[in-house]
């Protein structure tokens, strides 16, 4: 900048200098390059899922048993799959869904401050960096070795991923209830209990159901832990998801993802959309569930 | 129930208490309240090692309208939260010091809060509805207390809103949410939820500072009435407020220790209400009702 | 569900009987019921450390330090797990060096760039990158990603053939599946978790500190230099360790597509092998201590991933800490 006299500069409101400014502009450039770049393979993945998936699904798909690796696209579809995750993840969820409520109210509503609690809830967060493979290898270790494979099997190793998520999800909901609800209800002559079960589990539902909807869409597409415990390799329809060997969509995939059959590539890039819509189903229905029912975390 | 002091301290066979009858500066008129509800004496409060109030000592009285008045920091919602046993919720808090409900005492080996607060009810200052409806927070009360009868329950609830001059407003929406009320509709559904429950003593922490005159005169009418069934601890900020609504006032004040920077609440004078605001006996009383201080 | 008696409502309590009451079973079942599902977690981590160390005993003892060499041959009874233990290293690092700064910038540009208004759509689509399925990942990965990027690989590693450092990294031999295949799509895989931890930690920044910096005539890019960036990096570092993590264990998308090939090589664009993928890959057929090892795999996983998570999540609380602090 050329000397300017007192007066001149403080009446000086030009922008600074060039470079300071191109700097800044590259810099929100590159920030706009990193969404970019996450865009691009997200779209192409859902765009390639979808115009492969698309053109084998219809009802027949989602309901015949599984043919032979080599049997073409039109010949029978993933209906044992499809029924083995719905009924895995869904015995997963039950399980595991009141346990982690049950630990969550625990470190809020009893545990405080105290080592313990502090204990558990760091170890919560710690567990869910455990590597799902892992927990694979662990039923397979404590129950598969003793009982078989079984769906329950694949249910307790999918447990054991969802329970720390559901745990932390319903902590922070639980810290969220107004402390003043709880004490309406004391000066009433309720229990810690009751408490909890008829005012605190009430203000917060809607916030834990989201985060269990969102548990339960990262269980859904998880393989590692059930080819330990399910082993797979099915073609008809194993109902019985508390006995015997039995498969999901996720393994299916996997199975066909390495067979140089048209056919079986084909049935799983259709399962891999049916998996992708349950998962998105329930992404919605949790943001759906925030939106209209949870009251405090907005 | 009309019974002089000595009678009270003869039935429960202890000492008379001679220093409450100095500080109580009944009017020398025949003064016949009624039964003891609360009894404090040397009453001492503490929050870990932080003493929140210290050397209070009074007496309140059934079907009578008390007021705890005082500057912030004077431990009057302290002493009031000591009665029914809320500060148990807040880890370290101990009393020192006896407390008496009806002759037993507040803080025995055995006694349970939940039987506490069941018979002694409090509002709070801001109004806390739950997020359920208008009738269901009614009904919570009853309902934990082993009520399942409809009919009762349809009774109770009813009676309650009445009591609590909200019926009118709220008859033909019991199932909407409680938090769709307004601030003065929200507490009067607080104190309806709090007397359906037929407590003996109701505490009020401050309950229409948050809310506009016209609730506030609404609630304070309120208050009137119910004196009549229950007995009324409460808290206010507000001296004219005392003046309107209680029969007896409690001022309170602060002690500052100078060494350890701390300040503690402290019971400075208790009598009627006239007698407080119109002939106070303690310098520092006659400072805050006049407007000196606090 | 009170085993109480009903409260005395019309008669006062004269006597301290009527107010005491024993804490109703209820209560304290409730309670107990709570802690057990709380413990529970702790439990679990145990019962993990235990039952497959228990399984892979036999592969400790048999290689004992042999483990850790590079000579993985089930037929000649050979299990050293060094490659795997490389190759998880390389395609976590890969992938960490692409995600990372793709993770801060969406993070900042969420928390300083842009209204809030369309941080919403932003925020759908990294949610929405998140609920991809690893393996819809790794099959789109091995079938159509990586015969794809194969060529990309041929045209760059016949470029720098010959060229001292780029030609090692980069030059043949080159495959679709391989070491830099597998840590792109790990790389796919982190940047939510990376992103969204590192939002929350970024979001913290006390909004004076951020106006103080504009106050003295800061352009964005110096703000965040100035004060974002010293407050948070604490936290970003948690979550980048995080991600680490995640991309470390990260099964069944990498055994897609990392070639299958237990080598230590530098050549990026090879195709290797990473201790989860070698585990989904060959537990099927194995027995003895093959299986042992593969399990044994398995325990290395769990300790490393545990350690490094406890590292994470303990840098990440001090940092909070010092800031509630300050």
């Amino acid at each position: 900048m050329a000397a300017v006299t007192g007066d001149e500069q403080k009446a000086d409101l030009r922008e600074p200098p060039s470079w300071r400014r191109t700097k800044n502009r590259i810099a929100t450039a590159l920030m706009v390059l990193a969404f970019v770049l996450v865009i691009i393979p997200l779209g192409f993945v859902l765009f390639t899922v979808v115009a492969k998936g698309i053109s084998i699904i219809n009802w027949s798909f989602l309901t015949s048993p599984i043919p032979s690796i080599v049997a073409p696209a039109n010949e029978g579809g993933i209906g044992p799959a499809v029924v083995g995750t719905l009924e895995i993840t869904g015995l997963a969820t039950v399980i595991t869904v009141p346990l982690g409520i049950l630990g969550a109210i625990y470190l809020n509503e009893y545990g405080g401050k105290n080592p313990l609690a502090r204990a558990i809830g760091f170890f919560s967060d710690v567990m869910t960096g455990v590597p799902s493979i892992v927990m694979g290898l662990f039923i397979f270790s404590i129950w598969v070795l003793h009982f078989g494979f079984s769906g329950l099997a694949g249910a307790f190793a999918l447990g054991c991923l969802m329970l720390p998520i559901v745990i932390r999800s319903t902590y922070e909901m639980l810290r969220l209830v107004p402390n003043a609800l709880r004490e309406g209800s004391y000066a009433l002559g309720a229990t810690k209990a009751r408490v909890t079960v008829t005012v605190v589990l009430p203000a917060a539902i809607g916030g834990i159901v989201s985060g269990a909807l969102l548990a339960v869409a990262r269980a859904l597409g998880e393989t590692a832990p059930l080819l330990f415990t399910i082993l797979g390799g099915l073609t008809t329809l194993n109902a019985n998801v508390f006995s015997g060997a039995n498969t999901a969509l996720p393994l299916l995939i996997f199975t066909n993802a390495t067979q140089p059959y048209p056919g079986a590539q084909d049935r799983g890039w259709g399962a891999a959309l049916t998996l992708i819509v349950l998962a998105f189903i329930l992404m919605i229905a949790s943001r759906l569930v925030t939106a209209r029912f949870s009251r405090y975390s907005r | 129930m009309e019974q002089p002091e000595q009678d009270f301290a003869a039935k429960t066979e202890l000492p008379a208490p001679a220093a409450l009858q100095t500080r109580r500066s009944d009017a020398p008129v025949a003064d016949t309240p009624g039964a003891t509800i609360f009894d404090t004496r040397d009453v001492a409060i503490f929050y870990g090692s932080f003493q929140a109030v210290t050397d209070v000592s009074l007496s309140i009285y059934e079907n009578e309208i008390t007021a705890f008045i005082g500057s912030s920091g004077s431990g009057k919602t302290t002493v009031l939260r000591a009665f029914n046993r809320m500060n148990d919720l807040v880890p370290g808090a101990r009393v020192e010091g006896e407390m008496y409900y009806r002759g037993a005492s507040l803080y025995g080996k055995d006694v349970s809060p939940i039987a506490v607060r069941r018979r002694i009810g409090m509002v709070f200052q801001k109004p806390n509805p739950f997020p359920k409806s208008i009738y269901d927070n009614v009904a919570y009360g009853p309902r934990i207390n082993g009520e399942r009868n409809k009919h009762k329950l349809n009774e109770i609830v009813e009676r309650s809103l009445r009591q609590a001059a909200l019926w009118d407003e709220v008859k033909n929406r019991l199932n909407t949410s409680g938090l769709s009320l307004s601030g003065g509709q929200a507490q009067r559904l607080c104190i309806a939820r709090t007397i359906a429950v037929e407590p003996d003593v109701v505490l009020m922490d401050e309950p229409a500072s948050a809310l506009d005159p016209i609730a506030t005169t609404a609630i304070e009418d309120l208050m009137q009435e119910l004196k009549t069934q229950f007995t009324i601890v409460i808290v206010t900020h507000n001296m004219q407020q005392a003046t309107r609504v209680s029969d007896r006032t409690a001022f309170f004040s602060v002690l500052v220790n100078p060494e350890s920077d701390t300040r503690t609440g402290v019971l400075v004078e208790y009598g009627r209400t006239e007698q407080i605001f119109q002939d106070p006996q303690d310098s520092r009383t006659q400072a805050y009702v006049t407007g000196r201080m606090g | 569900m009170s085993a109480v008696a009903p409260a005395d409502q019309a008669v006062p309590a004269g006597s301290a009987g009527a107010l005491s009451e024993r804490r109703p079973l209820g209560d304290r079942g409730f309670q107990g019921l709570a802690l057990a599902c709380g413990l529970l977690v702790l439990v679990i981590l145990v019962l993990i450390a235990v039952t497959t160390s228990q399984q892979a005993a036999s592969w400790f003892s048999t290689e004992g330090l042999k483990i850790f060499t590079n000579n993985w041959n089930p037929a000649a009874n050979d299990f050293g797990g060094l490659a795997f233990i490389y190759g998880t290293a390389v395609t976590a690092l890969i992938a960490l060096v692409m995600a990372v700064p793709v993770s801060v910038g969406i993070a900042l540009l969420l928390t300083e760039v842009v209204p809030y208004r369309w941080s919403r759509p932003i925020v759908y689509v990294i949610d929405l990158l998140a609920v991809v399925p690893s393996v819809v990942w790794g099959l789109w990965g091995i079938l159509v990603f990586a015969p794809w990027i194969q060529h990309i690989y041929a045209s760059i590693g016949s470029g720098v053939n010959g060229i001292p450092v780029l030609g090692n990294l980069f030059g043949p031999p080159t495959g679709g599946p391989s070491f830099f295949t597998c840590g792109i799509i790990l790389a796919f895989m982190i940047t939510p978790i990376v992103t969204s931890l590192s939002r929350e930690v970024i979001a913290t920044v006390p909004a004076i500190d951020r106006e103080g910096a504009y106050a003295l005539g800061a352009t964005r890019l110096e703000m965040i230099r100035g004060t974002v960036w010293p407050h948070s990096q604490g936290g970003v570092v948690g979550a980048v360790l995080l991600g680490l993590g995640r991309a470390m264990g990260e099964t069944i998308a990498a055994a897609l597509v990392i070639g299958s090939s237990p080598e230590i090589t530098s050549h990026l664009f090879a195709p290797g092998y990473s201790m989860p993928s070698v585990i989904a890959n060959q537990f099927g057929e194995s027995t003895g201590v093959f299986r042992a090892g593969l399990m044994g795999m398995g325990v290395l996983l769990f300790a490393f991933t545990i350690i490094i998570n406890i590292i994470a999540r303990g840098v990440v609380e001090r940092s909070a800490r010092r800031k509630r602090g300050a």
